[in-house]
């Protein structure tokens, strides 16, 4: 085995520039929690298997815990803590909590980034789109059906924002 | 928390650069794409690389093009990308369909093509931490002399577990191999080999390019099945690839199935064109093919769930894939 070496990493994570010295095997999540110091992207099982590391990688959602650091270099990393707007959760955040779709809160970070990558892509998802869209993402608390309904109702906050809304009639 | 052993990382612009650095450095290099693979089982220290040779940001690895008959994948294309691309969509719709029932989401954003067709064999006793396996005795695939599966065999039986080979074989589909003695094209239904330590005819160093599958003639049809615990996140524990072309009139001239999940390589399911050829796809004829497939595949307690089980699902799950392949009305009986 070679000896761990420290390389200079230059990462744009929710619009801001990092540039930390790392141990250049360490993974996304371990340099955003540990040298960063964003501790919102949780590690669940540390391989890939639950979803709640999940961050946006140019405007995918990615698992941070097998994503090697340097494999991130260059591209818009977006975590939980980049969500909100200036003083103002995201509309998604605020439906989480309206719905009582967060108990322990663990699953949270990497379901609201999966989530919000979908209603960017998709700003009227059916059900099955949502839950398709979360299919990589364990919560051992809810059984999911206040976090779906949670993305529904910021789908519906986010198209009347944008003015784009089709009037549904409520 | 899984750390991983420490590697230096390089990140090559060229195929040619890619296969150099591999060629350099031997067996202490491995190339990788999407690494969802490779970066858990390094994590469980089944393989130390000195020096991890990334893939994915090669452009000539990427993209879909048409090449004469047939279409071109570049091996580190993503298996979401392969799974929405209109033109796999409309023309091999059961590869879209492999592609996107890999994994969950996120993972298919990250795997790719290539990293799939290379995935590393499956046994319960191997996809193991360091720790667990220590625990256990090791085994014959990595560190140890025994196989927990067979007990007293010296062939190491850990299953095939990618979704996509199936079906690529199924479509006639031929892969290219980047090597330090060049290039070569291989067909996929000659790459595996019934070796769960190293289950397929790809040197170490050598790299899958692309991969490149015929246009089917107009009235080819081709489906998958997948059997799994949830219907996400979780490997096959049993999956089947089929293909078949019929006559206006609704009768088979070529059919094709291939099971895998059971043993260290895709099974090409044999006997099947006596049954089927010049025949319309009836129940009856689907019933001997299920059948057939039943005798041929024999699993093994390589997986987490009964191995009974997964046998007698294999007539179950072939059924399934002949049913998706009939032409409407035209062959049922
Ligand atoms: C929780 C979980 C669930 C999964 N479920 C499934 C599933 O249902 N079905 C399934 O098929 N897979 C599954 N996978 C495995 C994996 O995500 C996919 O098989 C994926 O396609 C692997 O591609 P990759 O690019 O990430 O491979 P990598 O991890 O990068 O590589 C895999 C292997 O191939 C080698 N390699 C990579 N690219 C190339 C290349 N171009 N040429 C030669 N060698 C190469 C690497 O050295 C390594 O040995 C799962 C993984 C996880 C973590
Ligand atoms: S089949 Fe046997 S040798 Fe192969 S990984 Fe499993 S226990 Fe090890
Ligand atoms: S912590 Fe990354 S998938 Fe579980
Ligand atoms: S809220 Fe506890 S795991 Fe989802």
């Amino acid at each position: 085995m070679v000896k761990a070496t420290t390389c200079i990493v230059h990462l744009r994570v929710n619009g801001d520039d990092y540039a930390p010295g790392v141990p250049s095997h360490y993974t996304l999540l371990e340099t955003l929690r540990y040298v960063i110091g964003l501790t919102g992207s949780k590690q669940g099982c540390d391989k890939g298997d639950c979803g709640a590391c999940t961050v946006i990688l140019d405007g995918e959602p990615h698992l941070s815990c097998i994503t090697p650091v340097l494999a991130a270099e260059g591209r818009e990393i977006r975590t939980v803590e980049g969500l909100a707007g200036a003083g103002r959760p995201h509309p998604l955040q605020d439906a989480f909590d309206l719905n009582g779709a967060a108990q322990c809160g663990f699953c949270t970070p990497g379901i609201l980034c999966s989530a919000v990558a979908l209603l960017e892509r998709n700003d009227a998802p059916t059900r099955t789109e949502i839950r398709e869209a979360l299919a990589g993402n364990l919560c051992r608390c809810t059984g999911y059906t206040k976090i779906y309904d949670a993305v529904e109702s910021a789908a519906e906050v986010l198209r009347g924002q944008s003015g784009g809304g089709t009037g549904n009639g409520e | 928390m899984l750390r991983l052993p420490p590697f230096r990382y390089h990140r090559p612009r060229t195929i040619d650069e890619a296969v150099g650095l591999l060629d350099r450095w031997g067996s202490r290099a491995l190339p990788v794409s999407g690494g969802t693979d490779l970066i858990p089982n390094m994590k469980h220290r089944l393989f130390t690389p000195d020096h991890l040779i990334a893939l994915k940001q090669i452009p000539d690895m990427r993209g879909f093009r048409r090449d004469g008959s047939a279409l071109v994948i570049g091996g580190a294309e993503t298996l979401a990308s392969v799974a929405r691309h209109p033109e796999v969509r409309r023309r091999f719709p059961s590869l879209a369909a492999a592609a996107g029932q890999v994994a969950g989401p996120q993972l298919r954003n990250m795997g790719t093509l290539g990293g799939n067709i290379c995935l590393d064999t499956r046994c319960t006793y191997y996809n193991q931490t360091e720790f667990w396996r220590d625990a256990l005795g090791y085994c014959l695939k990595k560190d140890g002399d025994v196989c927990h599966v067979t007990r007293v065999g010296k062939k190491c039986v850990a299953a095939h577990s990618a979704d996509t080979p199936p079906v690529l074989m199924t479509l006639g589909a031929t892969i290219e191999l980047a090597g330090p003695e060049g290039r070569r094209d291989v067909g996929l239904n000659d790459f595996f080999l019934a070796d769960g330590i190293w289950n397929s005819r790809r040197k170490p160093g050598e790299i899958v390019t692309r991969v490149r599958i015929p246009f089917p003639s107009r009235d080819s049809r081709a489906a998958y099945t997948k059997l799994r615990q949830r219907r996400s996140i979780d490997f096959p524990l049993l999956s089947v690839a089929v293909s078949a072309d019929f006559q206006r009139s609704g009768r088979v001239c070529q059919i094709m199935g291939v099971v895998t999940a059971l043993g260290a390589r895709p099974r090409l399911l044999t006997g099947w064109a006596r049954i089927a050829l010049g025949r319309p796809l009836s129940n009856e004829v689907i019933e001997a093919l299920a059948e057939r497939a039943h005798r041929q595949c024999h699993p093994l307690e390589n997986a987490i769930v009964d191995a009974d089980w997964r046998r007698a699902m294999v007539p179950v799950q072939v059924r399934l894939a002949l049913e998706a392949l009939r032409p409407s009305a035209a062959s049922a009986s």
